[in-house]
């Protein structure tokens, strides 16, 4: 008979239509699934009772793909073939990729939007990677949870801009799971510990795993939560910590001749074993042979520290510095949450809570904290739990806007708007009998689209051809709970419409939205200077445009003297806008709008009359 | 009329609770519906209803309504393992014949 799980009250469901729902945590190295039953949040196991599935797949020459720790069994002997940490792949050109992470052993094939991977069963797209990852924690939980699953929450890193979070989406649907939501990895630490119920105020996410760190100051506010600020270093983690153990029993040894591959790989597994077995005790005794040499003694915690030292406070300048751009005080930081394998290093902890003067919650398993979050809000959406009051709603990371004339950008959706969200906005036609408008799709805060990142183009066509300023185009930005934006253009008067699904064509690199944040703050002065300057030089030329065409409509009306001061005055706007000195050019549309204005009452005096002639006063 | 709950049962259903953080105990029950015309009910309780029975064991309190009880005396719950998955398990004397997947039961 099948199994069955308690229920929360009034919540039984019917034979078949259980609601079951998974979190999924598709890491870097590792990747972890978790499931809430009877009311509980777990990770649940293999069935070698492992809780982690290492993020590796590999590609066998009899057309076998294994994943996970069969996969990782073969790195060592295939490595072209055995895709590791794919995620740092995963919506990614080849020029962000050979920048980031250099010599890979692997052949990349470059797309028009992404890379492939060369493998011995062709070429293979990171997304398709990552859902072969995907496929095997969803049929484990099936396998687990004895039914088919409603849905899944996945978590991608809080800096993962739009085109990674697609590719996670698409991974995923290829996988055959039904994303539910995707949240941002601090954001399900913090749930994971209960900080989104009936908290308010800033919370700082501390994530030291094996090969990166990041640091993220979130804000707490009616369920929603805000990334504030995000930091890091892509290259330290606990990987690092292992490295400096054995450079110093290397050193230590005078060993200073190259080593053989095989040699490093026996000392990174020491340093490992020695760095986990100082979390309990105090000094750990080793006995190594490499390359004929045997290599013994024994290490202390106190070596440890000192080894790991400049480490640690890396991480620690990061924090500062993450705290700086979310503007915000080590006093008014609330809770700091540690994730992360690396955080079970007791001097992590002790440093960590010095810096912030606070003790760091570590109850919950550092490396499945992030699942298990994510698992509870999975549990939230499918409806098991009715009458909770958790109801978590995530943020835009950067702002979303259009490109208007002169090349400035008009942002739609600010910054840290809590999605989903639709906001529209009305546009006009620039110049007469325009029929077509050119969509230009833009993130990021500064005011220049020169310094935004362009995500996507389309064009309305069919603009009922009118006089500038007369046809109203709306513009609606549409982002769903995912963060996935669509853009939709209509001209109102003929319904004509367009719309775009914005997959953007490349990744930002990785710290690149934490640049574009600050560097639209750095900058926000030039920025609004050079905007006022952009804005001064598109109305001059509007204004010159439209003064030339009534003087050729209305040419008999003109007064000769009057044609030369206007002449003289269009000539000096013209030279004026040549220039960067907004100001100057400012004056030079007053002083043009001030010599035209008689020609332009007069102008309208004639237009009235022309309308009137023929009608009756009643009329009028 | 009696319910009873094994050891093992009884153990995760304490720490159930105790984890949840609030309940008076475990509800069983029985609804018309599914395949074979009836399915077992197993939630957290919060507030006692009318007409309902309250078997204690082991510390665990056991709430059935009046018209569940008819069809679960003698009854036995088990938490078991089986092989990934894990969960309870009714053991329900009166129950003559199940659908094919076990979730509903005929008396």
């Amino acid at each position: 008979m099948a199994l069955l799980q308690i229920a929360e009250p009034g919540q039984s469901t019917n034979p078949h239509e259980h609601k079951l729902a998974i979190g999924i945590d598709l890491g870097t190295t590792n990747s972890l699934v978790a499931s809430v039953r009877s009311g509980q949040a777990n990770v649940l196991p293999d069935a070698q009772g492992r809780y982690h599935l290492p993020s590796v797949v590999h590609y066998g020459a009899n057309r076998t793909i294994d994943v996970g720790f069969d996969a990782k069994a073969n790195a060592e002997n295939d490595p072209e073939n055995t895709i590791v940490s794919v995620k740092r792949f995963l919506g990614r050109g080849l020029k962000d990729i050979n920048e980031t992470y250099g010599k890979l052993p692997y052949t990349f094939v470059e797309k028009e939007n992404t890379v492939n991977l060369l493998t011995s069963q062709g070429e293979k797209n990171p997304i398709q990677v990552s859902a072969e990852i995907l496929y095997v924690l969803k049929t484990q939980a099936e396998q687990t949870l004895g039914g088919d699953l409603m849905g899944a929450v996945i978590t991608v890193p809080a800096h993962f801009d739009d085109a990674q979070r697609q590719g996670t989406k698409d991974a995923a649907q290829l996988a055959g799971i039904k994303v539910l939501r995707l949240i941002n990895e601090p954001t399900a630490a913090a749930v994971a510990y209960g900080l989104d119920s009936g908290q308010e105020g800033i919370v700082a996410i501390y994530d030291l795993g094996g090969g990166t760190f990041d640091i993220s100051i979130l804000r707490l506010n009616k369920g929603v939560f805000e990334v504030l600020s995000t930091g890091g270093d892509t290259a330290l983690g606990g990987d690092d910590f292992d490295g400096k153990i054995v450079q110093r029993i290397l050193a230590n040894a005078g060993v200073t001749e190259e080593l053989s591959a095989k040699s490093l790989r026996k000392l990174a597994d020491l340093g490992r074993k020695i760095k986990e077995q100082l979390s309990d005790v105090d000094s750990v005794d080793f006995n190594i042979d490499i390359e004929s040499q045997q290599l013994t003694g024994s290490f202390s915690k106190a070596d440890f520290e000192a080894v790991i030292a400049d480490l640690v406070k890396a991480t620690l300048r990061s924090c500062r510095r993450a705290l700086k751009d979310a503007d915000v005080e080590k006093e008014q930081i609330l809770e700091v949450v540690m994730v992360g394998g690396s955080t079970r290093v007791p001097y992590v902890r002790e440093q960590v809570k010095a810096f912030f003067g606070k003790e760091p919650l570590t109850s919950i398993d550092p490396d499945q904290v992030v699942a298990i979050g994510a698992s509870i809000q999975a549990d939230l959406l499918v409806g098991n739990k009715p009458d909770s009051d958790m109801l978590l709603l995530d943020v835009t990371p950067l702002s979303l806007g259009l490109e208007t004339m002169g090349g400035l950008v008009e942002k739609v959706i600010p910054r840290n708007t809590t999605i989903p969200v639709a906001r529209a906005q009305e546009f006009t036609t620039y110049k007469d009998g325009q029929t077509m408008m050119a969509i230009h799709v833009l993130q990021g805060e500064r005011e220049l689209v020169d310094d935004c990142r362009s995500l996507a183009r389309f064009v309305l066509k069919g603009i009922p051809p009118l006089t500038a300023g007369i046809a109203v185009i709306r513009v609606t930005f549409n982002i769903d709970a995912d963060g996935l934006l669509s853009v939709t253009a209509l001209e109102k008067s003929t319904g004509v419409e367009s719309s775009i699904q914005v997959k953007p064509s490349y990744g930002l690199e990785q710290n690149e939205i934490a640049d574009m944040i600050t560097a639209s703050m750095t900058n926000a002065k030039e920025d609004i200077q050079a905007r006022m300057l952009r804005e001064q030089q598109i109305d001059a030329v509007r204004m010159m445009e439209a003064l030339e065409t009534a003087m050729t409509e209305d040419n008999a009306i003109v007064l000769d003297e009057e044609r030369v001061v206007i002449e003289q005055a269009i000539e000096q706007l013209k030279q004026a806008t040549q220039g960067i000195d907004g100001q100057a050019i400012k004056q030079a549309i007053k002083n043009l709008d001030d010599t035209s204005q008689p020609f332009a009452a007069r102008r309208m005096e004639n237009s009235i009359k022309r309308a009137l002639t023929g009608h009756s006063v009643d009329k009028v | 009329m009696a319910i009873s709950l094994t050891d093992a049962a009884a153990d995760r259903v304490r720490t159930f609770l105790e984890n949840r953080g609030k309940g008076l105990g475990l509800r069983l029950g029985v609804k018309t519906t599914g395949c074979s015309g009836l399915a077992y009910v197993l939630e957290f309780v919060d507030e006692l209803q009318e007409g309902d029975t309250v078997f204690e064991h082991q510390d665990v309190k056991v709430i059935i309504d009046a018209k569940s009880l008819v069809y679960l005396d003698g009854t036995q719950l088990d938490f078991v393992k089986n092989g990934l998955n894990e969960g309870f398990e009714f053991t329900n004397p009166n129950q003559k014949d199940e659908c094919g997947c076990g979730e509903s039961f005929t008396v």
